[in-house]
């Protein structure tokens, strides 16, 4: 494999971006954010130079490397910490520093009145190092440090305007559960390390031949819980819908492009384990299939716009595990759905700001109506990404999302059918949610507050949509385009014979679309001709209300997880006080009790001491005379 | 005469002496009673020195008698010193722990 000294680059500038704004503090308040700005930028036409150099090698020369330092070296064990730049790295490189950089223009006006900004800038900065350490690093360890950091940026970000304690409450959930899915990661490492003696990636790929199964399949799994984690997904989805709490740009950059991404990446990036342990494989798709259509159902019933929006995120990330689970021929859908996923949900979140940027921070949707002639420019880059996941021809979101639809289909028997229906029914229910999040947000009459007074959005914020807009129009037909992004993989996949065709791609499509069409009839029928209440009717059925309260996740959560752990520690601080506590102080009670009846000794009176020497001299003869026997 | 018989005169000294340690509360007494203890004991080196047939015995009886001479002075100081204080030699009287 060919090495290279440029790649530390990537990494290093916008981490030095987060360390001089961290350090300079206040005396940084008023260049902080275009330096920001700048380094993830640079760090972006970084990764494009690597990718045109990329484009110029052979397809088996286009991996490169590159050493950085011995991190670990204890007798045999010997770990460098390097970086593995190949065809799927770059895809996700030019995602994060891309995106990254939109979002960081966009920023600047978003942020713009916020005393806090250059820290806010300074923490999106350090998630751009972590995430493109995460897709960079050569090994599991290396990704691993990524896989905390962007978990840390994370935490800090969606805690960013701590002073209110549910959002400080909302970044601890988001931690603890990520917690969770990173034990899941270390636990692979380690089974990794024990099997096969290597954590890197070269080195699993080539010992996974001799390593049994059971092995496989329990990294797996292990992988598996880390991508739960990190991605939303079934069971520890429920720390995304109030990771809302941060600010808008970090929902979109964190919380729908890039961070919550990682788990697919993860798993990508893992295919050589799980071609290897088919059920670790089969786990896979399940959690798949159950998350998209639990975020989808959960978008159904949301008033908050970011959160409808962040539901939306949980099942579109469950399309992309489940055409990761799918094997050698799903990888590339799933890593292209990532990408248009990234152009599109990112501008509706954006989109959703410049709503909230108008609206005096409002994000009920049932407060918003008839917002589309107050932000034309809003409503057109919104409704882009909206046909986009709808998957209307030609948008992004119908190559990459009827792509899975079909793989699913195509995965042969009653798997195939049960998994292409679930994604056809995913389809037809996120058509009815993202309908319902325009009708409600820009079509019907006027429901705000009396003090709103919405206005389009400075060009600074639009023009970082509009952009956004254009790659959720367009990418989709760039990428699969005489299978472009398929072609660009493959090299890293185990080759895979074409499965027999279930159904043909038109009828696939045209199944996908009349479901669509029939989502947004109903949605359309619903919230469109019966007008919408600006507060939320209490009257509803059994079902509904169990989808406002995200179906039960965090319910659920509580009764299985949480009172019995604090059963279980208030018995250990009960032991603790006890048996432990007892015990001491105990021992302290009878030394002291001893002590007491001692005391009784030392009267002060010559004749009793006199009395006690004699009958210590007398018992010391008695002694000595035994003895002497 | 026998010589054991020495021996026995000593440990009756010496349990008069102690007795009159334990249960006289008159300091003066109490001394008295050491003295006779001492001497005892003296009595007993002496004895041994005869029985043994050398002088280490005799030599140890100086020693006490020097011992108890200092200790003479020394504590009838001290005697004096707490009559003169508390007006009573008892030595049940000259504690200062608390009752």
């Amino acid at each position: 494999m060919m090495t290279s000294t440029g790649l530390v680059y990537l990494i290093a500038l916008p981490l030095a971006g987060a360390a001089i704004l961290l350090l300079a503090g206040r005396r940084s308040d008023k260049w902080g954010h275009l330096l920001a700005t700048g380094l993830s930028a640079a760090s972006f036409f970084l990764g494009l130079y690597q990718l045109s150099l990329m484009l110029g090698r052979s397809s088996a020369q286009r991996p490169i490397g590159q050493k950085l330092f011995e991190w670990i070296s204890v007798g045999t064990f010997k770990i460098d910490a390097g970086l593995l730049l190949d065809q799927l790295s770059i895809c996700f490189v030019l995602l994060i520093t891309g995106v990254g950089t939109i979002i960081h223009i966009y920023s600047i006006a978003y942020m713009s009145h916020d005393l806090d900004r250059r820290r806010f800038f300074a923490f999106l900065n350090f998630f751009i190092a972590a995430m493109l350490l995460l897709v960079l690093g050569d090994s599991y360890l290396n990704l691993y440090v990524g896989w905390e950091g962007v978990g840390l940026a994370s935490y800090l970000l969606i805690g960013f305007w701590n002073q209110k304690p549910a959002y400080a409450t909302a970044s601890k959930k988001a931690f603890i559960m990520n917690r969770v899915g990173d034990m899941g990661l270390s636990f692979a490492v380690m089974i990794a390390f024990a099997t096969m003696g290597t954590v890197s990636f070269s080195g699993i790929k080539a010992a996974a031949e001799q390593t049994s199964t059971a092995a496989l399949t329990g990294i797996g799994i292990m992988l598996l819980i880390a991508a739960t984690g990190k991605s939303a997904q079934f069971p520890l989805q429920a720390w995304l819908g109030d990771a809302m709490a941060g600010p808008t740009p970090v929902s979109a950059l964190i919380h729908a492009a890039t961070m919550v991404t990682a788990g697919v990446y993860l798993i990508t990036r893992s295919n050589f384990i799980f071609d290897a342990a088919p059920t670790a494989q089969l786990l896979v798709v399940i959690v798949g299939a159950i998350t998209l259509l639990f975020g989808a159902l959960i978008g159904t019933a949301k008033d908050d716009i970011k959160k409808a929006l962040a539901a939306s995120t949980m099942s579109q990330i469950g399309y992309m595990i489940l055409a990761a689970g799918l094997g050698p021929v799903g990888y590339a859908f799933a890593i292209m759905h990532l990408l248009t996923h990234g152009f599109f949900k990112a501008g509706m979140f954006l989109g959703a700001g410049s709503v909230m940027h108008g609206m005096n921070d409002e994000v009920n949707m049932r407060k918003y109506g008839a917002l589309r002639k107050f932000m034309p420019i809003t409503f057109i880059t919104f409704g882009l990404g909206y046909l986009a996941i709808l998957g209307v021809p030609p948008f992004a979101g119908f190559y990459s999302k009827d792509m899975i639809i079909e793989t699913a289909f195509n995965a042969g028997g009653i798997k195939g059918i049960i998994l292409g229906s679930v994604t056809l029914l995913g389809a037809g229910i996120t058509a009815f949610y993202m309908t319902r999040v325009m009708i409600l947000t820009f079509t019907g009459t006027s429901r705000w507050d009396e003090k709103a007074h919405p206005h389009e959005s400075p060009w600074l914020m639009w023009l970082p949509m509009a952009i956004l807009a254009v790659g959720s129009v367009t990418s989709g037909y760039l990428l699969s385009n005489g299978d472009a992004l398929a072609h660009w993989l493959s090299p890293l996949f185990e080759s895979h014979e074409e499965h027999h065709e279930l159904l043909p791609p038109i009828v696939v499509s045209a199944l996908a679309l009349t479901l669509v069409a029939i989502g947004v009839a109903i949605a359309f029928l619903k919230y469109s001709r019966s007008g919408v209440d600006a507060v939320a009717p209490s009257d509803v059925s059994i079902l509904t209300t169990i989808a406002r309260q995200d179906l039960m996740q965090d319910r659920f959560n509580e009764v299985v997880f949480m009172r019995p752990g604090q059963v279980l520690t208030s018995a250990l601080v009960k032991t603790d006080e006890v048996i432990i506590d007892g015990a001491v102080h105990g021992v302290a009670r009878s030394a002291l009790g001893v002590g007491a009846s001692l005391r009784g000794l030392q009267n002060g009176f010559v004749r009793s001491y006199a009395a006690l020497i004699l009958i210590g001299a007398l018992a010391l003869i008695a002694a000595i005379w035994v003895v002497a026997q | 005469m026998d010589v054991a018989n020495y021996l026995y005169l000593s440990a009756l000294l010496f349990t008069i002496g102690a007795v009159g340690v334990i249960v006289r509360r008159n300091a003066i007494v109490v001394f008295m009673c050491i003295e006779l203890m001492l001497n005892a004991a003296n009595l007993s080196f002496v004895t041994f020195s005869r029985i043994n047939g050398d002088l280490n015995g005799q030599v140890i009886a100086f020693f006490t008698m020097v011992v108890a001479a200092c200790e003479v002075v020394v504590g009838l100081a001290i005697i004096v010193m707490i009559y003169r204080s508390r007006r009573s030699a008892s030595v049940d009287d000259a504690s200062l722990l608390s009752r």
